[in-house]
């Protein structure tokens, strides 16, 4: 078959900085820089390829240690033009990795634990990252009009790139989504639109509108501009290695919805290796899914290494991928690296959003609450080892998830405004 | 038993540029011949070598994923609708 070449009249090789290509993942059969997403010989995911900036790793990092707090200090590493920082963005990343004391004594780790905070991005969610990357290549390819589907964090990281960078958005979300993420998507002035069905329903209409005439000129983040929008994921890795000195962690724990962000993850961590930015060792890669929405955990304990789709029934809403598209390659690189991928019920998930907020003062949302509670499962089972460098992702904000923890959080006691009351409440 | 196929932008080289088709067969299985026959080399885009699906293909047989049904052995009643997409799309 002919190779798809697709490069509008816009695209200039310095628009995609070290990138140079999309290559299949799969089968390998390479493409020209272009709004493309899948191969045309096998359906496999395209994923972009570069020609990084290699023998002077000391000048690299100082080039970046001079870059702006966000992630656009990782200019030459991602898809974007050099001068991508003086362009609008929400201009996200370099958010907190926190050494997390309290709750590593609470989880009997001996070692270092830290959680890497993503609810601080201009959106509260991680999906800033990727957004900020995907606008870039929509302004490259002459979109105007942005859009996703979303299982909200996307629809509202979305909406406000769209507004800060001046395109029209109409975004897709399943209609029963929690009302925190519904307002978040809709209050930055764009089109919200809730589909009768659940978020792989959500994903099938966007792929087939995309194909339609309704649907030209559009640049979806997650389809057709999904090989640019997952590279945002890369600068977890970079951050979280720059944070710790320019050092892998030994063990990383990482949350599953399509899988998306493990796998581009790992692939920052690869990079910085080859790049010579940290030191060569092995790092574990561990994946993180709610029992409700488990089908990689499942193929993974089965041993499997195919991903049979489910019907997601679980609070981890953001996570509710039934079908998910890069579920394989997770499975390829928890077992490639001598990891693991584990689930955890939904009791599980709010008593570890809880577990995070009492000792470290993060209020998770769930998809934070299914990280933190698979790192303990993982520990008691003794997969996950206490005694070496370990990061746990919080990929958005509790105050998303209310619903998740309201039931069961409130008030110590309601009392009258008198000190008989407050002592007669025992709370003196 | 007649259906329509809608082809994703990737297949619609093997269709004249059109995007949807119609295609005759009790089975997805016998619907997927029948579109080889009239599009020669779209069989082999959408199977692998051993004659399944290939993993980032999905198929709908109007609203149902042919993976929670029997897959190419899914049943395709007349005037159904079947949709092939990359399955690569969505999610974080």
């Amino acid at each position: 078959m002919a190779v798809q070449s697709v490069e509008s009249s816009t695209t200039s090789a310095a628009a995609f900085g070290p990138a140079v290509a999309l290559s299949c993942r799969e089968c390998g059969e390479r493409f020209d820089l272009g709004p493309i997403f899948a191969c045309g010989s096998c359906f496999g995911p395209l994923e972009v390829a570069y020609d990084l900036p290699s023998g002077d790793p000391e000048g690299l990092r100082k080039q970046i240690e001079a870059g702006p707090d966000n992630i656009w200090r990782y200019a030459p590493l991602l898809p974007v033009p050099a001068d991508v920082a003086a362009l609008p963005s929400l201009s996200p990343g370099f958010t907190q990795l926190v050494k997390a004391d309290r709750l590593a004594r609470e989880l009997g780790v001996t070692g270092e634990l830290h959680v890497k905070d993503d609810s601080g991005n201009p959106t509260h969610s991680f999906k800033d990252r990727v957004v900020a990357i995907a606008v870039q290549a929509a302004r490259t390819f002459g979109f105007t009009t942005l859009s996703c589907s979303s299982t909200g964090n996307l629809a509202g990281a979305v909406g406000a790139a769209a507004a800060r960078a001046g395109f029209r958005s109409c975004v897709f979300i399943p209609h029963d989504l929690e009302a925190g993420k519904v307002v978040m998507a809709a209050v930055y002035g764009g089109e919200l639109v809730g589909i009768e069905g659940n978020y792989d329903d959500v994903n099938r209409f966007c792929s087939e509108l995309i194909g339609d005439p309704a649907g030209e000129g559009w640049g979806f983040v997650n389809v057709n501009l999904r090989p640019y929008y997952g590279e945002g994921s890369k600068t977890l890795a970079y951050e979280i290695c720059e944070q710790l000195g320019w050092r892998l962690p030994d063990q990383i724990v990482i949350p599953i919805a399509s899988g998306s962000q493990l796998t581009k993850i790992d692939k920052g961590l690869k990079e910085l290796i080859k790049l010579g930015l940290v030191e060569d060792k092995p790092y574990k890669i561990f994946g993180a899914q709610a029992e409700g929405c488990s089908p990689v955990s499942t193929a993974f304990k089965a041993g499997h290494d195919v991903v049979r789709p489910q019907k997601p029934n679980t609070i981890a809403k953001s996570l509710a991928i039934g079908n998910p598209a890069d579920g394989p390659y997770v499975l390829d690189i928890a077992r490639r690296t001598g990891g693991a991928v584990e689930d955890v019920t939904d009791e599980q998930v709010v008593d570890a959003i809880k577990l995070l907020a009492r000792t470290e003062g993060i209020f998770a949302e769930t998809a934070g609450g299914v990280t933190v509670g698979v790192t303990k499962k993982l520990i008691e089972d003794g997969l996950l080892d206490p005694s070496l460098t370990t990061v746990v992702l919080n990929t958005g904000d509790g105050l998303k998830t209310l619903d998740a923890v309201a039931p069961t959080t409130g008030p110590s006691a309601i009392i009258r405004p008198t000190l008989d009351s407050f002592r007669e409440a025992g709370l003196a | 038993m007649s259906v329509n196929v809608r082809i994703p932008t990737i297949l619609r080289t093997y269709t004249g540029g059109q995007a949807e088709v119609s295609a005759e067969g009790a089975t997805l299985a016998e619907v997927l011949a029948d579109l080889e026959k009239n599009h020669a080399g779209i069989s082999a885009r959408v199977l692998d070598d051993t004659g399944k699906l290939r993993r980032f293909v999905n198929v709908y047989v109007n609203d149902d994923d042919v993976r929670f049904a029997e897959g190419l052995g899914t049943a395709t009643p007349d005037g159904a609708g079947v949709s092939i997409i990359p399955a690569v799309a969505g999610g974080c």
